[in-house]
């Protein structure tokens, strides 16, 4: 096992680099560069920048030089958790800003993940132990619905819902302005969970639907296995053949697909975190996208393949712990 | 005696219904697909967008250059047959647009003085048909006044024919990119299944490449990468290039295990031994048997191409003017006073969960009929 891990790290490394190359190159790609967008908005804020110091920036960035220096410029900070200044937010580095947000991006995915499994596991239990039943219907209609509707469509809906049901003037943020910029309390916390629900539910309806289908196909499967007939026929109670023979067996699939599914949540966020305006990775790489702020653009591009592989090795890992019979060599 | 005799023949012809009849695998692939209730509805449904969209400038009452400015957020009005004197041909009313002084916003009533009726096959606004001829007849109309069955937009535009013509763009690029999806993923997958060795090699870690990349950030990052000054057909173009670009890894990776375990078959032994190339069981043998599931997999991937396409064009980075899709529409209804004004601005919305319903469920019937030999 341990030689297994060592093994897919190291083979992470070479991956990376080429990742981190050819990120660099579609990043280059948009005619004009960063600093020509940085020098125009100095001066649309009517203020102006020496000639030196954009030579400075120059000199620094390696702008006037073939792309493979640019590219040696960028990456040989990153040791050093170095990954170059933003522009855009007054040439804070760009791992400040990464780490600012990357956590809450963290927390929505994984709040998000345990929403799907907590509403979709005990749906799928209840759909295959009574399969073609009234409910079975209304949980697979649903479920399509939900795997129909994007994600950033029905942030839209829930606003609009929320705005005329309820009355709340705005769904979008994680935490209400007065405690925005506050420190740490009791009352933040809970101010973030009482806005934390939305981009959950908005995030997990089609993974829950997925959990459902996927919970109830496989429970189905292991239901017409032989082990199931021998439990019952021993007289054991239906409630142990489901959860202690049945369940138990049907959970392997479920585990790999959310330890793949938690990076995908934190970049298929995205959208739906610029509608709903979270603080999240998402709204960073559009913006900095649209401004050309490419050091900050491609760390974060950079940082969700870095997530991305993570996350399949630890569903990788997780899934060799719960199920014995897999054999790594 | 002869009630017996007759259930013996009964049974005689049963016997004979069920004897093992030879079927080609496509018609028994039809035969499933057909007792998918689900799966035919979606079929009709894809298929009468495809049918709209491709017949779009028809039946669209206005073209995409119409802008009428003293309507702009009009609301829908809907066709009426009936009127103060009972039943009559079909109608809209007018608007009788007002402003009011203080939020400066504009308000439109009901105005049932004007009356205007609906023309079938009338001529307005030219536009060509197919691609193959100018005309101006349109499927229905008004010649004068103004019917705005959806409303209009912020440019004072037909919401209705925005829809259909931009449901063109939408659904076009969410066929032309797997398509392309398809051809590269059938090409590497049967070259990376059939010939092994290093070349598998290689292509299976080209594939691992762009596996470990996020979809939609990558997405977001290569068409922000489109140049600004690029047209609208370019950038479309540009479109469905990034779109395909991740695509065809998976269809590729399917493709090879299923060459790499029909390779194994007795009938391509046959065929080695009776002197065939390589190429020709590639083409003759594996490509044909491999083809369903690929087309399965395909449209099971058109959803999420048309969600990708709609949510780089609501961004501001996919398609641009004077071309116009679902996305490009929701652009509009971006935030929640827009949607609590002018409701009607979300209907594009509606269009594109429709269809992306509809090939979830054409997809899955399809799915379960690739492999008719299956339960």
């Amino acid at each position: 096992m341990f030689n297994y891990i060592t093994r897919r790290v190291a083979v992470m490394i070479p991956v990376l680099i080429l990742i981190s190359m050819f990120i660099f190159f579609i990043i280059q790609l948009p005619p004009g560069n960063y600093l020509d967008s940085y020098v125009a908005l100095i001066s649309s804020q009517g203020e102006t920048i020496s000639g030196e110091r954009v030579e400075k920036l120059e000199e620094r960035y390696g702008l006037n030089q073939p792309v493979y220096v640019k590219y040696w410029k960028w990456v040989k900070g990153f040791v050093f958790l170095d990954f170059g200044n933003s522009f855009q937010y007054d040439n804070a580095s760009v791992w400040s800003i990464v780490k600012a947000y990357l956590g809450y991006s963290i927390l929505i995915a994984g709040s998000t993940q345990i929403f799907m499994i907590v509403v979709g596991i005990p749906i799928g239990i209840y759909s295959a132990t009574h399969q073609y039943s009234f409910g079975d219907y209304f949980w697979t209609i649903l479920g399509f619905i939900g795997l129909s509707i994007p994600n950033f469509m029905l942030a839209l809906i829930l606003m609009y819902v929320g705005y005329f049901v309820f009355g709340i003037p705005s769904l979008g943020g994680l935490f209400s302005e007065q405690y925005i910029t506050a420190p740490w309390s009791i009352a933040k916390f809970i101010d973030l969970l009482q806005h934390l629900w939305i981009p959950v539910v908005v995030l997990g309806t089609a993974g829950t639907a997925g959990v459902i289908r996927t919970m109830r196909a496989n429970l189905l499967d292991v239901l017409n296995m032989q082990y199931i007939s021998t439990a019952r026929a021993k007289g054991l109670k239906e409630s142990v053949v489901i959860y202690k023979h049945a369940v138990r067996n049907a959970l392997h699939v479920i585990i790999m697909w959310a330890g793949m599914r938690l990076p995908k949540l934190i970049s298929g966020s995205t959208v739906v975190s610029i509608v709903l305006s979270l603080p999240t990775l998402g709204p960073i790489i559009y913006t900095a996208l649209r401004s050309q702020d490419m050091y900050l653009a491609g760390t974060v591009l950079l940082f969700q393949c870095v997530l991305l592989l993570v996350g399949n090795l630890i569903a990788d890992i997780i899934l060799a712990v719960v199920d014995p019979r897999i054999q790594y060599n | 005696m002869k009630t017996e005799g007759n259930q013996i023949e009964q049974n005689d012809i049963d016997i004979v219904d069920e004897s093992p009849e030879i079927l080609s695998r496509n018609r028994l692939m039809w035969r499933k697909f057909k007792k998918n209730k689900l799966g035919i509805a979606g079929g009709i449904v894809v298929l009468l967008f495809y049918l709209m969209v491709l017949f779009g400038g028809f039946l669209s009452p206005y073209t995409l250059d119409h802008k009428d400015y003293s309507h702009i957020t009009a609301p829908p009005r809907r066709i009426r047959i009936i009127d103060e004197e009972g039943l009559s041909a079909p109608f809209v009313y007018g608007y009788e647009a007002s402003m009011d002084p203080e939020t400066l916003q504009r308000n439109y009533a009901l105005d049932k003085e004007s009356k205007y009726y609906i023309d079938f096959l009338y001529r307005g606004d030219n536009y060509e048909f197919l691609g193959l001829f100018n005309t101006d007849l349109h499927l229905f109309g008004v010649n004068e006044g103004q019917m705005y069955l959806l409303g209009t937009d912020e440019t004072g535009g037909d919401l209705l024919t925005k829809i259909i013509l931009g449901g063109r763009i939408s659904l076009s690029i969410s066929l032309l990119g797997p398509l392309i999806s398809l051809i590269i993923g059938a090409i590497l997958g049967t070259v990376s299944g059939y010939v092994g060795g290093i070349v598998d090699g290689v292509i299976q870690r080209v594939i691992e490449f762009f596996k470990s990349f996020p979809r939609i950030p990558l997405w977001l990052t290569l068409a922000a990468a489109l140049p600004a000054n690029w047209s609208s057909l370019r950038v479309y173009i540009g479109i469905v290039v990034i779109l395909a670009f991740l695509g065809w890894t998976g269809l590729a990776r399917m493709v090879r295990g299923k060459i790499m375990s029909l390779r194994e078959e007795d009938f391509v032994s046959a065929a080695v031994a009776s002197g065939s190339t390589g190429w020709w069981i590639v083409r003759k043998h594996l490509i044909p048997n491999a083809m369903s599931q690929l087309i399965v997999s395909a449209t099971l991937s058109i959803p999420s191409m048309i969600l990708a396409e709609a949510s780089l064009s609501f961004l501001g980075l996919g398609i641009r003017a004077p071309m116009t899709s679902w996305g490009v529409l929701l652009q509009e209804a971006q935030n929640v006073r827009t949607i609590a004004l002018h409701p009607w601005l979300f209907t594009p919305a509606l269009f594109i969960i429709v269809a992306i319903l509809g090939f979830n469920f054409l997809g899955d019937g399809l799915r379960d009929a690739a492999d008719p030999f299956s339960n």
